[in-house]
């Protein structure tokens, strides 16, 4: 029999049962749509954390204090105390492809100004972190390297601490404020970053000279790291393996020591970024692909019911001449035709879906080829579990299944 | 009208046993006859003589367990089951007790059903062999009617028609007015005297020794064994007794019967 007559046949018998057809459809529309706007948001948040990134600057170092170690673990403390003033100091004095440095020092507490107070978090830096950052000042000034040298205590402050502990058009500049009981003056207003992509405000930020916050108060001696920034994202490798040179000799480190510090790049920061995204977008299409399995097991089902019901009909079939190949082709036609429309209405519905998550605020973008997947996978699940009942019919006695009653 | 120098069926000692459980079932114990063109034959016995797993065979549903079976000059034993299902597509009409139609499908397309399964027939081909087969059985007007909308006379007919639309070598018939009462078997009967009249070969098989007197040949079948194999030289006309039949009309035929004369 013609593909055409069978489409025809298939059609007729889904639509001799409506609401069966569109409960078994339902499954796979459920699933093909999970599964879409599971990639979609997998896809769409790796492009934003990837635009956030670049906005931050494509040639940010970092160094963090101990060796790399596999799964990221580092245990032995003394070794997270590697950092010191000789490093900062030896980088400044050798840099060729490194721009600007800044040694980092942080603490989280409470910070107080008048009877308000909220929690954030200080950062001790120098003043090259905000050309680092890419920073801009809204409003007064940056402390300077001399206040670096003193220890002073001013800082810059973002607007959440802004709109936090002052009232609205109070002029936060030259008002003092209480980190840990140490009174810290403003002296600049940090221009709006926002939220980031891990959901944490950049805007709660104080940025006060490291020296203070190693001398007054965290009385330490050691930095948690040093930020730099490469000459330009060319250069970057050229400017790792430079900091890399400056940090082993200022560790006295032998050829066959293993380096005690970690640099990154932005660049890598990005890749591990985004192969951690695509690790959970996989877990969750995995998941919202299981629902497609349980969907294709209803499909089977209502296929063997429906070839049950049919016996007298695959009989008659068979004696006016159908052969066992028409009987199977036509069962593998329904259930195609129930797995391939239920997943095209689960893509329309994926795509309404991804549309109200950006409408929620989760970026969301559907990835083609995952379109291309959903409809594959249909026809996989279609014929894959069509196949069974559709053997089934074609290996049933004609003599008996005209008896059928 | 039978033609003796072509052999349309001959079975030479078809045997057929079914095995259930432990047991053996002799359903047919060696049966030969050859069947010519154009020749009604009516084959008769008792329940369970075993006129349906002959008629099986000759439909080419069933192979023999032993025996040879001869279709238009083909052997059957031998061929596959997709050979065997084309022969049934090109060779063979068969109606049965129940009818067997699609449920919610018109008169037209259940007769087309056949020509589906052969590629030689256009959809235009199928449409047009389908409603000239339909007026040949006096269908004419109820074309595009679905069964849950016909008499069982009405319904055995489009059957009939199906049998037919592929122009086959034999037509094959299993209790095929079992369902149907009197008036209506006879009106079948008119149909297929019809039909043998016109050169059809008709394999015609009941359990009412009343309908052989109607067709051109009887066979007797006992315990799956022939125990009489008679020409028929008289043969009655279903017409007639049809006619002379008690009137005892019912509103299925009253309005059969008006609107086959507005034809
Ligand atoms: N599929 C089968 N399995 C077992 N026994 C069968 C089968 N078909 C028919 N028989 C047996 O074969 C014999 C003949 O049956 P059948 O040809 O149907 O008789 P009839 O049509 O003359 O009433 C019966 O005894 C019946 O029980
Ligand atoms: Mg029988």
């Amino acid at each position: 029999m013609s593909i055409l007559n069978l489409f025809k046949i298939a059609i007729k018998a889904l639509s001799n049962n409506k609401f069966r057809t569109f409960l078994s459809m339902l499954g796979i529309i459920i699933g093909v749509a999970a599964v879409i706007v599971m990639m979609a948001i997998g896809q769409g948040s790796k492009e934003s954390v990837r635009k956030d990134i670049s906005k931050m600057g494509t040639n940010l170092l970092s160094v963090r204090p101990g060796a790399e170690k596999m799964g990221g673990v580092r245990l032995d403390p003394s070794e997270m105390q590697t950092l010191k003033i000789a490093d900062y100091e030896a980088i400044l004095n050798n840099k060729k492809y490194i721009t600007y440095v800044s040694p980092e020092v942080t603490s989280s507490g409470q910070v107080i100004y008048g009877a308000k107070n909220t929690s954030t978090t200080i950062y001790g830096e120098s003043p090259e972190y905000l050309d680092i950052k890419k920073w801009e000042i809204a409003s007064g000034s940056c402390f300077t390297d001399e206040d670096v040298r003193k220890g002073a205590k001013v800082c810059v402050v973002g607007k959440t601490i802004v709109d936090e502990l002052f009232e609205e058009d109070t002029d936060p500049i030259d008002k003092v404020i209480r980190f840990k009981s140490i009174p810290f003056r403003i002296v600049g207003v940090l221009e709006e970053k926002g939220y980031n992509n891990w959901g944490m405000d950049q805007d709660n930020v104080i940025i006060t000279p490291y020296t203070t916050v190693m001398k007054r108060l965290l009385a330490q001696t050691f930095f948690q790291g040093i930020n730099a920034s490469a000459i330009s994202e060319e250069l970057s490798d050229k400017a790792i393996e430079e900091l890399t040179e400056i940090l082993r000799e200022s560790h006295s480190l032998k050829d066959s020591d293993e380096d005690d510090f970690t640099i990154r790049s932005q660049q890598e920061m990005m890749e591990t970024m985004s192969s951690t995204m695509d690790t959970i977008t996989i877990i969750l299409v995995v998941a919202a692909g299981f629902s497609l399995l349980v969907a294709g097991i209803g499909i089977m089902n209502i296929m063997l019911v429906s070839v049950t019901e049919r016996t007298r009909e695959i009989g008659l079939r068979m004696s006016v001449g159908a052969r066992g190949f028409d009987i199977s082709n036509q069962f593998l036609i329904e259930s195609v035709i129930i797995s391939l429309s239920g997943g095209l209405i689960g893509i329309l519905t994926g795509w309404l879906g991804t549309l109200l998550c950006n409408h929620l605020g989760f970026p969301a973008s559907i990835p083609m080829w995952s379109i291309v997947v959903s409809f594959v996978v249909c026809t996989v699940i279609g014929v894959g579990f069509g196949y069974f009942p559709a053997r089934k019919a074609a290996n049933l006695d004609p003599i008996e299944a005209i008896r059928y009653e | 009208m039978v033609n003796k120098d072509k052999v349309i069926i001959e079975l030479r000692d078809v045997k057929r046993k079914f095995i259930v459980g432990d047991e053996k079932v002799y359903a047919l114990r060696g049966v030969s006859f050859k069947i010519y063109e154009g020749e009604f034959v009516t084959i008769m016995g008792t329940s369970g003589s075993g006129k349906s797993t002959l008629l099986n065979q000759l439909g080419c549903l069933d192979t023999p367990s032993s025996g040879e079976y001869i279709l238009d000059g083909m052997s059957v034993r031998k061929m596959s089951k997709n050979q065997r299902a084309r022969l049934r597509n090109r060779k063979i009409g068969f109606v049965f007790q129940n009818y067997n139609l699609l449920p919610k499908t018109t008169s037209v397309e259940n007769v087309e059903l056949p020509l589906m399964y052969n590629k030689e027939y256009s959809a235009k081909q199928r449409k047009e062999a389908a409603i000239k087969v339909l007026k040949e059985v006096g269908l004419g007007h109820r074309l595009d009617h679905k069964p849950n909308q016909m008499s069982g006379g009405q319904m055995q007919r489009v059957a009939i028609a199906r049998a037919l639309v592929n122009n086959p070598a034999v037509i094959l018939a299993d209790e095929a007015t079992g369902n149907l009462d009197t008036r209506t078997s006879f009106e079948m009967l008119v149909l297929f005297q019809k039909l043998y009249s016109e050169g059809h070969t008709i394999i015609f098989v009941t359990h009412n020794p009343e309908l052989a007197k109607y067709s051109s040949r009887n066979i007797l079948l006992r315990d799956g064994r022939i125990v009489d194999d008679t020409i028929n030289t008289n043969i009655l006309s279903a017409k007639e007794t049809l006619d002379n039949l008690p009137v005892e009309e019912t509103v299925d035929d009253l309005i059969t019967e008006s609107e086959s004369r507005d034809d």
